[in-house]
Order: structure tokens, then sequence, then C-alpha cells
């Protein structure tokens, strides 16, 4: 399997997304806040997924233009939700960066009580080996 | 003994590719009771017929058992050809060895292994079968439909011209449905008014149909042919024999602030109303919750002003009593409620409007009597925005999971009017795909873009902002060359999703008529049957089944005529011989199956038997075979093992399941 295959999968494993179940009709781009400072828009994120077309997609500058304000995944009619994938692109960046595991020892010196408990499971999906 | 013959069926590859049919042949012929087994490519087709025809004559073959798809599929032709060759239709046993088997499994040992124990099933249950007459029941030479739409309106006058009488039960104080709301139609715009007056007076004079307003269907039972129906008439609180309609009623009445439900709330009605100034029948109700008099007991202005002295603040809600042979439900569409779309500003703005709101504007009877106007400052607007499937094609809780159809073309056409008749106004359509599949419907869009300049935007709007100067500013992107767009509209219409009718559920419950997870009527079959309902003497008409523009809601309305027509047109129907029976020598009298039968078919007597010798009066259940439908309730309920259902009777049942499991 190829790396930008394995990559597809990976991102869509972290975003719980699917991305066949999009219709292309833009209102993720329509609700989006960062669309005119993106490169590739929100809406094109799905297809970059769809189309195994990884390398491009963590190289651009969308990916940390994105402010993960939620509009696309409040709005998205087909339950596709691009701030997902955007997250989960971000994230196949950190861990390849080396920096997508937590030691345990860390982990107490982290927490807060005020900390929401989602959070916690989030990190555990994310940090891992 | 019986002398039964096996007839195992290759249906070409279907069966045949995973199930070793000469092995099934050979394992059946060793079955008690089997004197005769072979396979055959098609069973179903003429020469498979013969072949079992020829069996049955020269072995005189007394049960057949045919391996081959499920009995919903050939069971009748198989008990046909049985009939023809002189066996009793209920001799033959079907065992479903390709939906339940071949087309399930991969493995052809295991398939084979299963087809061969639901084949010894099936020779297990015929030993014991025995020879069925079919009764008889009566139909009652009468439609009801529910509804007086343009469905249901198409339907009764379909059903009435062929020579049979019709009853309309509507639910509203007038019959016209959603179609009497619509200004002009697609893709010839003529106004609505104009095609569908006509028709809802032919129906109304028409001399085999009674039209019941202000109605709805309360009880239904019985079965095909024989249903018995109450109709609640709502207490209208006017006489419809005495009213002239001059409307002096509505005139003086002084309680007017009920939002109108014909123009979907955008201006307001009085108390006492006709929907709309064509309504038929042309006589006001009275809406209690509203009326001043029946709040207060102070006012009754309406009975002093009327001179017929139609006005009866004494009337009761009425029940009437009909027997259907047949019924249609023709119950119609709403749009969706839209509180759940808060980015489209719709509770927010009075001037972001659905599309059936824009139809009432734009009708000259309408709140604004036909002026395009924003309903907050009365302004003409100069920018209209229109955004496409709201609430359609949605994968999320919010709006629904199908296509509505019909908003691709009525927007085209709301475009097109409003640059034909006010050509300084802008119109832009956001849309994510455009549906125009059907006669003159694509033409009719290019139209639109082409001669009428309308703006489409493939995209859907992201949200819609309400400006402090009472501008909306429509947030999009353009997708084809990826482009954001800000644009500030005055009106802002809204394609909403349109849905069943939400009375359907409880109506379709009365009927026992199955209903999809969007609350549209289920068809019998998608393809090939699609006017009726599984129910036997149910029929469909209209959007209850499923989205469709006036063009196919009247082209149904007629299959489900004809439908109906067929079954009014039979002197008797051949009723089921599957039903209850009562051993009088095991029962007790003790009402456990009367109490659990839901079609009231089971009754008991006081009568003499002889058991043993000794003769003594006992209580006994009796089954009427025209109520029974063969449920099997009884059966199973019966403490004492005295009921049992004919052709799947207790030991026929038991016979199966030990051939299975031996």
């Amino acid at each position: 399997m190829n790396r930008e295959k394995k990559q597809a999968e990976l991102i869509t494993e972290i975003s719980g997304v699917n991305p066949l179940k999009c219709m292309k009709c833009g209102k993720c781009s329509a609700s989006c806040p960062s669309f005119e400072e993106m490169d590739i828009k929100p809406h094109q994120f799905v297809s970059y997924v769809a189309n195994e077309n990884i390398e491009a997609l963590v190289n651009s500058k969308s990916l940390w233009k994105c402010l993960s304000c939620f509009a696309c995944v409040e709005r998205c009619p087909r339950d596709v939700k691009p701030g997902k994938l955007i997250d989960a692109a971000r994230q196949l960046v950190i861990r390849q960066r080396g920096q997508e595991y937590l030691s345990p020892d860390e982990i107490p010196a982290l927490l807060d009580p005020e900390l929401p408990q989602q959070l916690l499971v989030s990190a555990f999906r994310r940090y891992r080996r | 003994m019986q002398r039964i013959g096996v007839f195992v069926c290759h249906c070409g590859s279907n069966i045949a590719a995973t199930v070793d049919v000469k092995k099934v042949v050979e394992m059946a012929a060793l079955e008690p009771g089997v004197v005769h087994a072979e396979d055959y490519q098609y069973m179903c087709s003429e020469a498979g017929q013969s072949l079992i025809a020829k069996a049955i004559q020269e072995k005189q073959l007394t049960g057949l058992v045919v391996c081959s798809c499920s009995p919903r599929m050939h069971e009748t032709t198989f008990r046909k050809a049985a009939e023809r060759a002189g066996l009793n239709p209920y001799m033959v046993e079907i065992a479903n060895i390709r939906e339940h088997c071949s087309w399930i499994h991969k493995d052809m040992e295991e398939a084979t292994r299963k087809a061969v124990i639901l084949a010894r099933a099936a020779i297990a249950k015929v030993n014991l079968n025995t020879p069925l007459q079919p009764g008889e029941s009566r139909v009652t030479k009468r439609a009801l439909v529910i509804g007086g739409g343009i469905a249901g309106i198409q339907t009764a006058l379909d059903i009435a011209d062929a020579g049979y009488e019709v009853d309309i039960v509507e639910k509203t104080p007038s019959i016209g449905g959603r179609m009497s709301q619509l200004d002009k139609t697609f893709p010839t715009l003529d106004c609505s008014a104009c095609i569908l007056t006509p028709k809802m007076v032919e129906a109304a004079a028409h001399e085999r149909i009674r039209i019941y307003t202000y109605s709805e269907v309360e009880k239904v039972s019985g079965f095909v042919g024989d249903f018995t129906v109450d109709i609640r008439k709502k207490a209208r609180s006017v006489d419809m024999d005495k009213c002239t309609g001059c409307g002096v009623c509505q005139e003086k009445c002084p309680s007017k602030k009920t939002p109108s439900e014909f123009n979907r709330g955008l201006n307001n009605r009085s108390a006492i109303y006709t929907p709309f100034a064509q309504a038929i029948p042309n006589v006001p109700v009275i809406d209690r919750e509203h009326c001043i008099k029946f709040q207060t007991g102070k006012c009754g202005v309406c009975a002093k002003v009327c001179q017929a002295g139609a006005i009866d603040y004494e009337q009761k809600d009425e029940i009437v009593t009909e027997k259907y042979g047949a019924i249609v439900v023709a119950t119609g569409f709403d749009t969706i409620k839209l509180d759940q779309y808060d980015e489209y500003a719709y509770s927010q703005s009075k001037d972001v409007i659905t599309s059936l709101e824009l139809e009432r504007i734009m009708n000259a009877a309408g709140p604004t009597k036909g002026h395009l106007e924003r309903l907050s400052d009365g302004k003409p607007p100069k920018e209209m925005v229109f955004i496409q499937c709201v609430g359609s094609r949605c994968a999320d809780e919010r709006g629904k999971s199908y296509c509505s159809k019909i908003c691709c073309m009525y927007t085209a056409k709301h475009a097109m009017l409003i640059r034909d008749k006010y050509p300084d106004v802008n119109v832009t359509v956001f849309y994510i795909d455009v549906r125009t599949p059907g006669k003159n419907f694509d033409e009719f869009y290019r139209r639109a873009v082409e001669q009428y300049g309308v703006n489409y935007i493939k995209g859907q709007v992201g949200k819609v902002i309400p400006q402090p100067d009472g501008k909306l500013l429509v947030q999009g992107v353009d997708l084809l060359d990826n482009r954001r767009i800000m644009k500030e509209a005055d009106m802002v219409v809204l394609a909403t999703a349109i849905e069943p009718n939400p009375d359907v559920r409880k109506i379709a419950t009365m009927l026992t008529a199955s209903i999809d997870t969007n609350n549209f009527l289920t068809e019998a079959h998608a393809k090939l049957r699609p006017v009726e309902s599984p129910t036997a003497g149910i029929f469909l008409s209209g959007v209850c089944q499923g989205p469709k523009d006036i063009p196919e809601t009247v082209a149904q309305a007629g299959a489900a005529a004809v439908k109906a027509i067929g079954l009014l047109a039979k002197e008797k129907l051949t009723t089921n011989p599957c039903t209850a029976k009562s051993d009088e020598l095991l029962c007790n009298g003790c009402s456990v199956c009367a109490n659990v039968c839901p079609y009231g078919a089971i009754t008991y007597e006081e009568r003499q038997v002889n058991d043993h010798g000794i003769r003594e009066v006992r209580r006994l259940a009796v089954v009427n075979s025209a109520l029974c439908q063969g449920c099997g309730a009884c059966t199973v309920a019966c403490p004492s093992g005295a009921m049992d259902l004919q052709g799947f009777s207790n030991r026929q049942i038991i016979a199966e399941v030990d051939a299975i499991c031996r």
C-alpha cells in the first residue's frame, strides 16, 4: 500500500469522517470565516482525502488557517464535517514530527481540574503509538 | 398416504450455481410419500409447468413440492398450474431455495445441505395437507378517497366517471389542497387556480361524488372489498343547506387576528372563514378556538348579520359510518419546519420566506395582492436570492434524506416570473445540482438562464445575516471558480424540503398500510405495483407515496383510480381458505381467542356437542371465515389447542420442524 493511501486512511480513521458521503454542495466553504486565507478550500479538503492527495494537503497553507470554529461541522448537511478532516490532517503532521506520543509520566502534570472529560478521550485517541 | 412430486428449479444459475440441484432431487426422492422427483432449468416457464402437469397425470400425484424462489414470486403460478392439471391448488407447497438459500450462501456444499432440509420440511408438510376450497366475499361498490387535493380530486373523478360512487374526506374546510395555494404551474406557467377550480367544481357537481370537508377518518375496520369507516364531520357551526355563501359573516366578524393557514400565516383571517374565495363548498366554518362567541359567550355578530339564518352555534361533531370496497390515500404534503435552520435567519427576518410563501405573495388573491414586496417594510425588492435544497438531501437529523424533486423546477419558475414581471430585479439562485428530468423541464430551466438572465451559482449558502439596515447579507461561495460571495439581498427565498402530511401516520395505522422511515406510504412493489399498498384494497395517490409534481400526481391519481375500479368491478372476491377453525371437542369457550383476534372474526355460541357419547351444551368459539385473515394469533393464544389454522395446522408446522431437525 502506498504512503498516501495509508495517510488518507489514517485521516478518515482519526476524524471518523467518510469523505464519500460528501455531495459537493460547498456549504462548508460558504460557512468558513477563513475561506479567503485558504489555498485549498474546505470543500476541497474532502476530495483531497477521497483522492488520496495527502502530500498537497498537509503542505497547504490552509491546514494552519482553519480556526476550528466548527461552523462547517455544524452546518454540513451530509455529516461529512470537513473541520474534522482538517484537524486529522494536522494530527498526521504532528505525528510525523514525532510529537505524537504522550508518555504516561507527563500526563499528571498536564491535567487540570477544569479539563473537559471529552478532551481526555480525544487526547488518548490522538496521542497514541 | 400422499403421492408427492418434487420439482427442483435451477432458476438459470440463480439456484444452480450455489445449490447442487441433482443432489436435492436425489435426496428428496428418498423422503416418505415422494413418488416422483425431477429438476428443470426454469420451472416457472411454459415447459416447466407442462412437466409438472404431465407428472401429476402420469404419476397420479396428490401433492406437489416446488423447490424454487420465494412463494411471493411464484406460488400462484404453480398453484394455478396444479389446478389446471386437476389438483387442488392448496396441495402445492414451495420450498424457497433461492432467497432463503442460494442467494445468501456462497459455499455449495452448505447451500445444498440447506436446500435438502428445506425440501424435506415442505415434503413433511404436504404429507399432512388437505384440499381447501376458497370462499367468496362481497364487494361494496363505493370507494373512499382520503384527502381532497389534486390527487384525491383526480382519483375521485376517474372512479366516478367509471360509474362508481366515491366519497372524498378532506380535513380542511375546502377541497383544493396545496395546488390551490400555488400561483402558476410549471412547465407551461398556466395559472394554478384556472386549471384546478374547474376540477373542484366538477367533483362537487358530480352525481357520484360526495364530499365531506372539515371531516376526518376516525376508524377503519373490515378488509378489502368490505371496509367500514367512521368519518367525523367536525362541527362547522354553519348550516350547509341554509348558507348562501354571501360572505357577510366573514366581513363583519370582529375576531380577525388568526393567522391564515391558506396564506401560510402571512396575513390574518376572521374566526368565521372560508380558506379562499373559490373554496368548495363555499360555506364558512367557525374556528371555535378563535371565535369570541365560543370563547367568552359574548358576540354572535355572524348570527345577527346572516340573512339565511345559517349560523348554528349548537352544532355538534357528527360521526357518519359508511361501507367501502376500496380506499385511496391522497393525504399530500407540507413543507418542513425551519426552526432547525437558524443559519438562514428564517425566524429572524420576515424577508426570508419559503417558496410556498412566495407563491402566496405572487398570487393576486394573496396577502400582498400579487405585488412582490418585502413583508417587513412593504418595499419592492431589487435583489432576490433563492437557496435550493434547504432540508433536502440531508444526512443529518435536521433535514430529509431524499430530494424533494419539485424545488429545482419551481425555483426556475419563480425566478423567471419575477424577471418577467419586474425586469429591474436581479435574481440569483444558489444551487447544488439542478435536477430537471421531465418533458420540457430542462428547456424550462435553460430559459430562465438564457432568456431571463437568472444568475445561477453553484454552491450552497453558508448563512444569511440580517443587517441593521434591513438588508440580508448572503454568504456563499461560487464552487466553480472558488470565489467567496457576499451578496446583499432584499429577500431570500428558501426552497424548503417537503414531507408527507404528518396526519398520514395516524391514517396508515388505521388502514394497517405500511409506511417508510420518512413517513411516505410504501407501495406493494417499487416498480411493478407503485400505486397499491401491500395491504389489499388500499391504493396510493400523490405525494403521500413519494415526492412528485402535478403532472406526475395526476397520472398516479388516474392509475390509483384504475386499480380501485378494477377491484370495484368484481362481483365477488375469492377469500383465502387458510382461515382459523375451532375443534368443538377441545374448545372450552374461554374467550382468549376472541380477545386477540384483530379482525373481530370470532364469536361464541351455545351448541350441543357429542363428546364421545356424552351429549351436552357447551359455549364454543365460531370463526367467521369471511372476516378471518388467517393471521394465526388465535391458534397461538388458545390454551387448549382447539384453534387451528387451515393449511398451517399445528400438526403441519410441527412436522416441518421435525423434518428440519431430523
